[in-house]
């Protein structure tokens, strides 16, 4: 389980997130949402302190895992993103071979043999169901997969570290419909066994994939989290008009 | 209104519009023509006068006569030891600085545009007074002498700024993603560096490497006072040598009747060039390090 307390996000002294504060919980998908600038990604970067690599970026108030800090729960940042995986908007594989992609971070993070490694690769390509299509060229760069065979060599690749967690940054909005489809089905398959919190601008896939869901607004130019709760409920009702008149399509 | 003007002339092209266009494009034409033709025009002119005393023996024969007769093998020796001394210096210490000044220190701080200041101040030095430093500090203050040591010291640091500017260039064009993917898979700095950023930015890196032994096999005047021209084969690092370019230098002013040779000589300098050229394009293209695009194909 993940949770904030009253996190703040800061540029350069600028504040564009307050008080943000809600729970992830164990094996299910919180989605968040909300009209562009409010601070989701800022928010998303927060969690696997991704932040400390942004200029001028500061953090402050709490971040707790399974009820700890996430100081006290993790010795450091790398710790820490080795069970918080992070999937980005734009697909990113390195510019290397498919195996080497999965394989680079496997390597860093312990002491594999050949055929371990080999195993990990054919278990998380089969998870993102990708085996199929890539098994007879894993020496191939990866480069040369198409966009949403990418977004899920980028799932795989952070699967291979075996996180608690996985952030995904509006990871189907740089895809065709039916890639997009396919790694939504992938998320929907993961249910249970990760926790995820996935930022969409897409209402209609949070409804269809998450238990919970956050709405972010902006008020007086700051970034908030207006609303916390069951997605299905949040649709059907809510007590903020704000938040109504959003999830109905009517505004945002 | 001259906006408008503007504007009516933009969609219904005229006549009078077309003409400087025409004009414009066989200029341009003409100078990409005439950079072209001139590079053909030296490399046909040194070929034709040179190869009729290119054979086999002559890359490995001493020289005899003072180049009149005998071939180029100690030069192309010391040549490559030159180079060698050179590279030993120059890509780890510039490789070091390109690294510390940008993923270690911020890139607008004072002291990176301090450092980079100085180094383009370094690369508008000419070349001879590197050679007159080499020869005081290398040669005379650290004994050196003349030697191939010195002289490899001496390019070092020439060729320094270059290779300094154009790594950090090759590692600045590596896409952030690459570094936020890497951290997000829980790799550290150093992991970050070496296993993703510096083999990303190799190819840039090779190409600096490449022009740094372009402008360090071009030399002359650096070596003069400190490799020396002394003809034979070097025993050792702290004898003196004579490169390539000395060697051409000195068949065409200084020996009588030694232009043939020093075409000659010409003509294997440049083939070593083309060839370190492509050798290294065919490395990288076998390391499957050649393109950088993040995009997806489809
Ligand atoms: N690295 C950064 N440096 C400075 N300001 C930033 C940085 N990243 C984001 N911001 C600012 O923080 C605010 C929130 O940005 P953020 O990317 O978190 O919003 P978002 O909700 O993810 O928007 P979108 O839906 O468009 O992705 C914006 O005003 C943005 O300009
Ligand atoms: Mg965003």
């Amino acid at each position: 389980m993940i949770s904030t307390q009253k996190l703040s996000i800061s540029y350069h002294g600028r504040t564009v997130l307050r008080n943000a504060s809600l729970v992830a919980e164990p094996g299910k998908v919180l989605a968040l949402v909300g009209p562009s600038g409010c601070g989701k990604s800022s928010f998303l970067c927060a969690l696997n302190r991704m932040t400390d690599l942004l200029p001028g970026a500061r953090v402050s108030g709490q971040i707790t895992f399974d009820g700890q800090g996430i100081e006290e729960a993790f010795a450091s940042p790398v710790e820490l993103r080795r069970n918080v995986g992070m999937i980005f908007q734009k697909p990113n594989p390195f510019a290397m071979s498919i195996r080497r992609n999965i394989e680079l971070a496997v390597r860093e993070h312990g002491r594999h043999s050949r055929s371990d490694r080999q195993r990990i690769i054919e278990s998380v390509l089969r998870d993102v169901g990708l085996w199929d299509e890539v098994h007879d060229r894993l020496d191939h760069s990866a480069l040369e997969l198409s966009g949403g065979q990418q977004q899920r060599l980028c799932i795989a690749r952070a699967l291979a570290l075996k996180p608690q967690v996985l952030l995904m940054d509006e990871p189907c909005s740089a895809l065709d419909p039916i890639a997009a489809d396919r790694v939504e089905q992938l998320i929907r398959s993961m249910r249970g066994q990760y926790t995820i919190i996935i930022v969409t601008h897409n209402l209609a896939q949070a409804r269809r994939l998450a238990d919970h869901m956050a709405v972010f607004w902006i008020c007086e130019g700051v970034g908030e989290i207006i609303e916390y709760g069951e997605t299905e409920s949040l649709f059907r009702s809510s007590a903020n008009p704000l938040v109504t008149s959003y999830l109905s399509g009517r505004s945002g | 209104m001259s906006g408008g003007r503007f504007h009516a002339s933009a969609t219904t092209p005229t006549r009078r519009h077309q003409i400087p266009e025409f004009f414009t494009a066989v200029a341009v034409w003409m100078a990409a023509g005439l950079v072209v033709a001139t590079l053909a025009w030296i490399l046909i002119d040194i070929a034709v006068r040179g190869i009729s005393q290119l054979s086999p023996s002559f890359l490995i024969e001493g020289v005899e006569d003072a180049g009149r007769a005998g071939g180029i093998g100690p030069v192309l020796f010391s040549t490559m030891l030159i180079l060698m001394v050179t590279l030993a210096l120059a890509i780890p210490l510039s490789l070091a600085t390109a690294i510390a000044l940008t993923e270690r220190v911020d890139q607008d701080s004072r002291f990176a545009r301090n450092v980079r200041r100085c180094l383009d101040v370094l690369a508008g030095v000419p070349s001879i007074v590197f050679g007159l430093f080499g020869n005081a500090f290398f040669a005379i203050m650290l004994g050196l002498g003349y030697s191939i040591l010195t002289g490899g010291l001496t390019l070092a640091c020439m060729v320094l700024p270059i290779l300094i500017r154009t790594s950090e260039q090759a590692i600045v064009a590596v896409p952030n993603e690459y570094r936020y993917a890497a951290a997000a898979l829980g790799l550290g700095r150093s992991a970050t560096l070496f296993r993703v950023v510096l083999p990303a930015a190799a190819p840039a890196l090779m190409a600096g490497v490449v022009l740094s032994i372009g402008r360090a096999l071009a030399e002359t005047a650096a070596l003069i006072f400190t490799a020396g021209y002394v003809a034979r084969r070097p025993e050792s690092l702290l004898d003196s040598g004579r490169s390539l370019s000395v060697h051409i230098y000195d068949m065409a002013m200084n020996v009588p009747g030694g232009g043939s040779r020093a075409y000659a000589t010409a003509c294997v300098l440049v083939a070593l060039l083309l060839a370190i050229n492509a050798t290294t394009t065919l490395l990288l293209h076998a390391a499957g390090l050649q393109g950088r695009s993040v995009g997806g194909k489809g």
